[in-house]
């Protein structure tokens, strides 16, 4: 059973505000995922390499070549604010 | 602890009294931007100083829909650097996402390797490999405080233009001991990826960045302390010097019986402090999984084979083929080959067509003795005025007994400083050595008149009471007269 702590401290690494009133729930239900995971655990799978992927494909690389890139107006269009032609964001360090 | 001695830890310790001597345990990353064209997983170009965010497109901006596929030449440096290093290359190898919230990464992951990464194992000289892999840079950050240009708030502005750049990071067994075989293992690696080419390894550009693991553990024990981590030094004498003060700070700690905590350290080379950067336990929740837009690597026998054909003579083997065809001796051929910009140096000025030709363990001597003394340790001689084929013919002049070896270094100076050519210096200035063994004779004899107490000494049997003698010969030629030529004459005339 996970514990309330752990559900603040997982919000705390996803940057998500957890109300007091959604950590019992969340704790139950977070609970209930990993009981399933383990459930699954108990199959013997010691002679089974783990699946990184569904599709069975490999090698699929890039040759080293440019292509063009986005001009400026459009990708900081999208930003919420702009200085001195960068994506102007809060100070991480504040 | 006292200034000055820091390599020898166990002295150190002792010559404070305490009973304890500890040993430094340290092992480094080192980040290693690839010489490709275009970013790890887009077509975007590298950056070299464009204006921000000039460099991007939708897979590097992290923008919905986008997907990401790896290089095929980042892939074939990652396989280089693994040759060169000696380790065992994955056949199969998968990307993760390293998960982790800051606006260097629009994503908020990072592309990197985990459990399947591309080179594990392996060895440089002394020192094992780890593991090497790949993975993207992150966009730089620039931080605008409150005083500057941006009032009232604190605020950063994020240039994507490096974000994606490819890296390979190249991770140490904790094999290493001092601060100084630090600093001399990360330049032969250096050395290493520029023979490979796969990059431009200059780390006041950020091409090479350094992280080191260090924990102390009391001598004699293996088992290993509480180590921290000191991040992002940028230069070799700054990682020696980070290295060395935070040795220094864990022997405090511990000798005062006190515990080292683990944490990640930033070395300001200015005050020479180091500050914490962030809890530990918290940032390195990276949560990696595997990225599901990215297929696995499979490394087929082709492209072991291109990568087994692109790979250049190594440093090892560069200093065997000096010893053994050049006769140079073990330690010329090391240092020659092990800083490869002294090594290339040296085989261009060898290869200038200069008659009289430099002996080649004669001109290793002059280059990394004279020339890098006038240059400053750590300077490319390529970058200065002192062109290969002039070092080589005043070698050969010098060899030649055409100049002599003071008259010599007086035109390295010149060189050092205007450039030019030897033979031009030499007649301009009038550095020719003396070949008119009667006129030396004359000046000799002279220098013995004017120094009859220090004459009188060496007839006596010290020999060391030559030097007045030999300095006013000196003076009185310009340094011009061969030094031994000289102090055979004063023997000669004194009659011992």
């Amino acid at each position: 059973m996970i514990g309330r702590d752990e559900v603040l401290h997982v919000a705390l690494l996803a940057r998500l505000a957890v109300g007091e009133e959604e950590l019992e729930p969340m704790a139950r239900e977070l609970s209930a995922v990993l009981d399933h995971i383990a459930k699954m655990g108990e199959l013997d799978l010691s002679d089974v390499p783990p699946t990184s992927h569904v599709v069975e494909l490999t090698g699929a690389l890039r040759p080293d070549e440019p292509r063009p890139s986005l001009p400026r107006e459009t990708v900081l269009a999208q930003a919420p604010a702009v200085s001195d032609g960068g994506f102007l964001v809060p100070s991480p360090q504040a | 602890m006292r200034d000055g001695e820091p390599q020898d830890l166990d002295a150190g310790a002792a010559a404070d009294g305490r009973a304890e001597a500890f040993e430094a345990v340290i092992g480094l990353e080192i980040h290693v931007q690839l010489a490709t064209a275009t970013k790890m997983f887009c077509g975007c170009e590298l950056s070299f100083g464009e204006p921000p965010n000039t460099r991007t497109c939708a897979v590097c901006l992290g923008l919905p829909g986008s997907l990401p596929v790896a290089n095929a030449r980042a892939i074939h440096f990652g396989l280089m650097i693994g040759l060169a290093l000696g380790s065992e290359l994955a056949p199969r190898s998968i990307f993760h996402r390293k998960n982790y919230f800051y606006p260097d990464q629009a994503k908020n992951y990072q592309i990197s390797q985990y459990d399947e990464p591309l080179c594990r194992g392996g060895s440089l000289e002394e020192i094992r490999i780890h593991r090497v892999h790949l993975e993207e840079d992150a966009a730089k950050l620039i931080h605008v405080g409150s005083s500057g240009r941006i009032h009232g708030s604190d605020a950063s502005i994020v240039d994507f233009n490096r974000g994606g750049t490819p890296l390979a990071e190249i991770v140490t067994e904790p094999d290493i001991r001092t601060p100084e075989q630090a600093g001399e293992w990360l330049k032969l690696l250096r050395s290493t990826l520029r023979r490979l080419g796969v990059s431009d390894v200059n780390m006041e550009e950020g091409s090479l960045r350094c992280d080191a693991n260090i924990s102390l553990r009391r001598a004699g024990t293996e088992e290993l302390g509480v180590k921290t981590e000191l991040k992002n030094m940028n230069s070799f004498r700054f990682i020696e010097r980070g290295i060395r003060a935070e040795v220094e700070r864990q022997r405090k700690i511990l000798s005062e019986g006190g515990e080292v905590t683990q944490e990640t350290l930033h070395f300001d080379p200015a005050s020479g402090a180091l500050t914490s950067l962030r809890s530990k336990e918290e940032a390195h929740d990276y949560r990696y999984f595997p990225d599901p837009d990215l297929l696995p690597v499979a490394i087929d026998r082709e492209m072991i084979d291109l990568a087994r054909e692109a790979m250049p003579e190594l440093p090892a083997e560069r200093a065997a083929r000096l010893q053994r065809e050049l006769e140079l001796s073990p330690e010329s051929a090391q240092r020659l080959a092990f800083a490869s910009e002294l090594g290339d140096y040296f085989e261009a000025a060898l290869d200038a067509a200069v008659d009289p030709p430099p002996p080649a363990q004669m001109l290793a001597n002059w280059l990394t003795g004279d020339l890098v003394a006038r240059l400053g340790d750590g300077e490319d001689p390529q970058a200065s005025r002192v062109r290969p084929a002039a070092l080589a013919e005043l070698v050969g002049l010098v060899a030649a007994r055409r100049v002599s070896v003071g008259a010599g270094r007086q035109v390295l100076d010149s060189l050092v400083a205007e450039g030019g050519e030897p033979q031009a210096i030499v007649d301009a200035e009038g550095l020719a050595a003396m070949d008119g063994a009667e006129e030396l004779a004359v000046i000799v004899a002279d220098a013995v008149r004017a120094n009859a107490d220090a004459a009188e000494r060496v007839r006596e049997g010290n020999s060391k009471a030559i030097g007045p003698i030999v300095g006013h010969v000196m003076r009185e030629t310009k340094g011009r007269a061969d030094g031994t030529e000289v102090s055979r004459l004063i023997h000669e005339q004194l009659g011992v």
